[in-house]
Formats: C-alpha cells, structure tokens, sequence
C-alpha cells in the first residue's frame, strides 16, 4: 500500500442504488449491478460506498483504515486514541476471494472526539475530524483512513468491484444507499487507497472520467487544509463538495454549477440576476470548476447526486421504480437488478439527477 | 430458417460465437432473448441475417457490421452502428451517446431520444450512403464533424420550449445533410452550417427514408409530414482542403 503515485485518471463503471423510504437491503443488488459492467474495469480497482450500515452506532464516526504493517497500526492507533474515545474497534470481517492478493490489514473504529481536546482546539466537531483524517493520511506511513462518516463506511480494495463485494462479505451489510465503482487506471498502478469511492465525512465521490483541472482544483483546496495526499483527481471531487456545502454553506445547486458551471455562451443567455449569481460563482470560485470528462455519483447520508461534465464526455443513466433510484454507466446494470423501471431517462450533461430521503430538504 | 438463443448470463464473446455459429448453420433470422448489456451484437457476421435483440444490449451494437439486419424491441445503449458499412439497425425505445461513428453505409432507425455527439463523422461515398432517422431529440453536437450521409431528427415527443437538438448542431460539418422536422435554433448551430428550405430532390429522399422509417417502427406518415422540415448544409466544401496540400 503505496501512497506515492503521481496520478491516478480512470475510465471506469460506477453504479448506484437508493431507496427513498431509507429502507435498508443488503448489497446483493449493487454488486450485480457492477458486475453487470465488469468490462468497463480491469481488477485493478473497486469499492463500494453504503449508508444505514451501522445502526448501532448511529452517532459514531466509523473509521475505517488501511494499515500496511502491525507498526503501522500500533503508531497511528496511539494517535487515534490520544485524540478520540474509540469505544469500538476490531478488524473488518473478510473472506479469501481467489483473486484479491495481499490485501492490507483493515480494521474499523467507531469513536467520538476526545472532548478536551476538541474544545481546546476551538473547531467544530466536523473540522476537528476533517483535520486529524488529514493528520494521519498525510503524516502517519502505512495507514490511510479511507472511511470517517457516522452510520455509513466505504469498503474498497484492487481487484474486480464484484470481488470486493465479496471480499467484504457486502450481502451481510444493509444500506439505504449503496454506490460501486469499478476501475480501470490508464496510467498508473492500481492501489488499495487508490480504489474508489473516496469519501470524508458523510461524503462519497465514485468517479468515472478524469479531471484535467485536478492540480488548480488541489492547490485552491490546500489552502483551506484539505491535503491532497493520494494524488487522485477523485479525491479532490470529494474534498470539493466538503468545502462548498459544509464549509461555505452553498445549496446543492449552486455547488453543482460551480463544479460544472455553465459555458459563457449559455451564461450570456440567461436572464439578468441568474447571469450575476453564476458570474459571481465563476469569480469567487473558479479554481474548483472541474475541467475533463466526468460522470460522478455523490453519496451523503440524505441521499445522492449524480452529475455529468458539462459537455457530457461519459456515460450514464437513470431510472426509477417505486421508491428506489437507480444511477449507473450502462443501463443494463439497472436493468439487472431491476428489470422493468417505471422511468429510464438520460441525463443531459451538467445537469444533476438528485435523490433525497424523504422528509429531507437538501443533500 | 429461425434460430433462438437465450443470452442470460452469457458472456459477450459467447454469445457473439453462437450467433455467428448459428449464422455459419444458415439461420435467416436470430432471436436472442434475455439480452442485457452483451457488447459487439452483430459485429462479426459476415453473411446478412436478421438479428432481434430482446433486452438492452451493450455498447456498439451492430459495430464494423457489413448487411445484417438488428431489431431492438427495448432501448439501447451507447455506440451503436459505430463504423457501419451496410444493413440496418432499428432500436424502439431510446439509445445513447456516440450513434453511427463514423457509420460510412446502412440504416440507423430510432424511436426515442438519443443523447450526445450522435452521428458525428458521418461519410459517404459514391453510393454508399448512410442514413440515421431520429423519432426523439438530441443532445448536444448532433452531427459534429459530418462529412457525408443523411441525418434525419424529428423530435416527436417533444415537449414545449425543448429544443430538438442540442448545442452545436452539425459543427464542424462538411459534408452530407441534415433534415431537421420544425424549427431550428440558430443559435445552437455550429458556424459551418446554414439553413434551408428543402427542394424536389431533398422531399423525395426524405419521402423514401420517413416510409421505410415508419413502416419499420409503426409510426403514422402522415403525422410525421404535417410539420414542415428544414436542412441544413455546411457552407463550406472541404474546408481544410488546401491545409496541407493545394489541390
């Protein structure tokens, strides 16, 4: 489990699955529905996001860690305690799938922050988490906390998405949203912390394209303490939306045309207060315009997004049928898990499909 | 000679073989049945059948296909007809990015929408001449780069204010036709084509094409006809002609 990679674009499968209800099923459906695309990746990636999973701790954060060796663990677990009240923890349950090789030591943690040392760094309980994930994927060797949200948990690894579901024993889990991704890196070698969703709170980003503005958009996010550790264009999507809708409060769809900003041909014909909003987003926050073919699905604990690059360079679909959302590249991987949807549509390109629980009112 | 074959849970590659196995035993008509999401449906055979896809198949549909016929009663998916040279492939539901490719002969018939840069680098020659008939909309860079062909869109279904074609309609353009059925927004073309009114010739190319098109997918002539259609032709002949050598 390297981090050192110079970057990592992928033209892959994602795929995703929600009921709106926030009724839990396991993630049987989700890896069919990724299997179903297996072409579209080649083992060197896969993973899966799900929300719902942990009931029992429904207000913990979940860590879940990559470790590359027992030192590893027993250092970067010194500053996992020293700063949080882990009143759980335990190696993440997994079975021998023949082609998942030398898989890393993954253990899981539910915690709490340390209450003196959250009020003595005067931050909100969200940014004294966001810090000290940082802290430990960019500072502590060998560990990686791919996983920090409550009552959800990212599950991923190198190998084939379908592999990694079962790697993960993913049809004991319940979840009322599930995401996949399956990889297919061009130019570089696929890694564990490498794999997709790559998540930060109740994030998830899975990602299928490659982001050409990747190094405006990591250098604007490092000034506000997001490390872009792993050198993935898809990390930085993650820590994007992090920062517009956590930090700077944006509603959803302010957020979306900042990542995916109208062209200034179609700003131009827009009616006067529109064209000054989205000016006024293009000025302040230019640098997180996302350049370069994307198609991502977004995961929170209320629900999940799905967007397109602005002039469309990947793929996806839609549907739905009672209160179940479907996303995903091809439509036959909607088709497979659920074979006559009451509506199928193509989303055109910058313009988000948007599912929220019921009861909710913003992502 | 009709021959079935039940694709479920069949890989691409096995499928095809099958299908080219049955075509090799003389089939005139294939039904595969189950389809979802196997890729390169027709690719390789080499003798025309008739090929009916229940199920959404996979990415290109009919690709480098050379005289077959593929029916598809479900919607597709993207790539279709990518480099065809001959045949015909008609999809009754809608179908995604990237249709026709480079398509060089044959038909393309669609019943629904088709999403984007959808019969971009259309080519012709002599009498090979592709055509695609679209019954939905478009999306975006319809016709890019064209630079032979028939491109018909009707936009059907569609509804108030939609407009019938994305952005950047016929870009880049340089070759062949586009028939578009109503109103074309001017501002969403590209630079290098212009709007006309259809003459004698244009009406009864069309006429032969809306037939086949219709008696294909069961849609009414005459509803099709009673809105006006207007073409567009690029301005310019062989643009980049002299680019690099002058002729």
């Amino acid at each position: 489990m390297n981090k050192i990679f110079p970057r990592i674009p992928s033209g892959c499968a994602i795929s995703g699955i929600m009921n709106k209800k926030g009724h839990r099923f396991s993630g049987n459906d989700i890896i069919k529905s990724i299997a179903l695309m297996h072409d579209r990746s080649n083992g060197l990636g896969g993973g899966f996001a799900a929300y719902g999973i942990y009931p029992d701790y429904p207000d913990h954060y979940a860590f879940h860690v990559f470790y590359d060796s027992l030192a590893n663990r027993i250092n970067t677990e010194e500053f996992i305690n020293d700063h949080f009240d882990v009143d759980m923890s335990e190696p993440i349950h997994t079975r021998k799938v023949r082609s998942i090789n030398n898989p890393p030591l993954i253990w899981r943690y539910f915690v709490r922050p340390g209450q003196n040392k959250l009020i003595s760094s005067e931050l909100t309980e969200e940014e004294y988490v966001v810090r000290c994930v940082m802290r430990v994927n960019s500072c502590f060797e060998g560990a990686y906390i791919f996983s920090s949200g409550k009552n959800m948990g990212a599950f991923k690894g190198v190998g084939y998405p379908e592999d990694i579901g079962d790697f993960y024993c993913l049809e004991k889990y319940d979840g009322y949203i599930w995401t996949a991704h399956g990889r297919f890196p061009t130019n570089t070698p696929g890694w564990w912390g490498g794999a997709h969703p790559f998540t930060l709170l109740d994030w998830s980003i899975v990602h299928n394209g490659e982001i050409s503005s990747y190094g405006a958009n990591a250098r604007f996010l490092e000034m506000f303490g997001y490390k872009c550790t792993l050198q993935t264009d898809t990390e930085a999507i993650t820590y994007i939306f992090d920062y517009l809708m956590r930090k700077q409060g944006l509603p959803l769809e302010m957020a979306v045309a900042t990542v995916a900003a109208p062209l200034w041909k179609e700003i131009d014909r827009m009616d006067q207060d529109k064209k000054e909003l989205l000016k006024a987003l293009r000025a302040v926050f230019g640098n997180l315009l996302m350049n370069g073919p994307f198609s991502i699905i977004l995961g929170t604990k209320n629900g999940i997004v799905a967007l397109n690059d602005r002039i469309k360079l990947r793929n996806m679909v839609a549907a739905t049928k009672g209160d179940f959302l479907y996303l995903a590249s091809e439509e036959s991987a909607i088709r497979e898990v659920c074979s006559d949807p009451e509506h199928v549509w193509v989303p055109k390109g910058g313009e988000p499909v948007i599912g929220l629980l019921e009861g909710v009112d913003n992502i | 000679m009709i021959k079935t074959i039940d694709a479920k849970g069949i890989y691409y590659k096995q499928l095809n073989d099958k299908i080219l196995q049955a075509a090799e035993e003389g089939a005139d008509k294939i039904v595969l049945e189950n389809v979802n999401g196997q890729r390169y449906i027709g690719t390789r055979v080499d003798r025309p059948v008739e090929i009916e896809v229940k199920g959404v198949p996979g990415n290109d549909l009919g690709a480098y296909m050379n005289g077959s016929t593929i029916v598809v009663r479900d919607n597709g998916q993207d790539a279709i007809g990518n480099t065809m040279n001959a045949g015909k492939i008609v999809i009754h539901g809608h179908a995604g990015d990237v249709l026709g490719y480079a398509m060089r002969g044959g038909k393309l018939f669609i019943k629904g929408d088709v999403g984007y840069r959808v019969g971009i680098h259309m080519k012709e020659y002599q009498e090979l001449i592709p055509k695609m008939v679209i019954g939905g909309c478009a999306g975006n860079f319809l016709g890019e780069y064209m630079a032979g062909g028939i491109l018909v869109i009707l936009g059907l279904n569609r509804k108030p204010e939609e407009p019938i074609a994305g952005d950047y309609l016929g870009t880049g353009m340089h070759g062949g036709v586009i028939y578009v059925r109503g109103e074309v927004d001017k501002t969403m073309l590209g630079k290098e084509v212009s709007v006309f009114e259809l003459d004698e010739t244009d009406n009864k190319k069309l006429d032969e094409l809306l037939h086949e098109y219709c008696n294909d997918l069961g849609i009414d002539y005459e509803e099709v006809r009673k809105e006006k259609f207007v073409k567009l032709i690029p301005v310019s002949h062989r643009p980049y002609g002299n680019l690099y050598v002058n002729c």
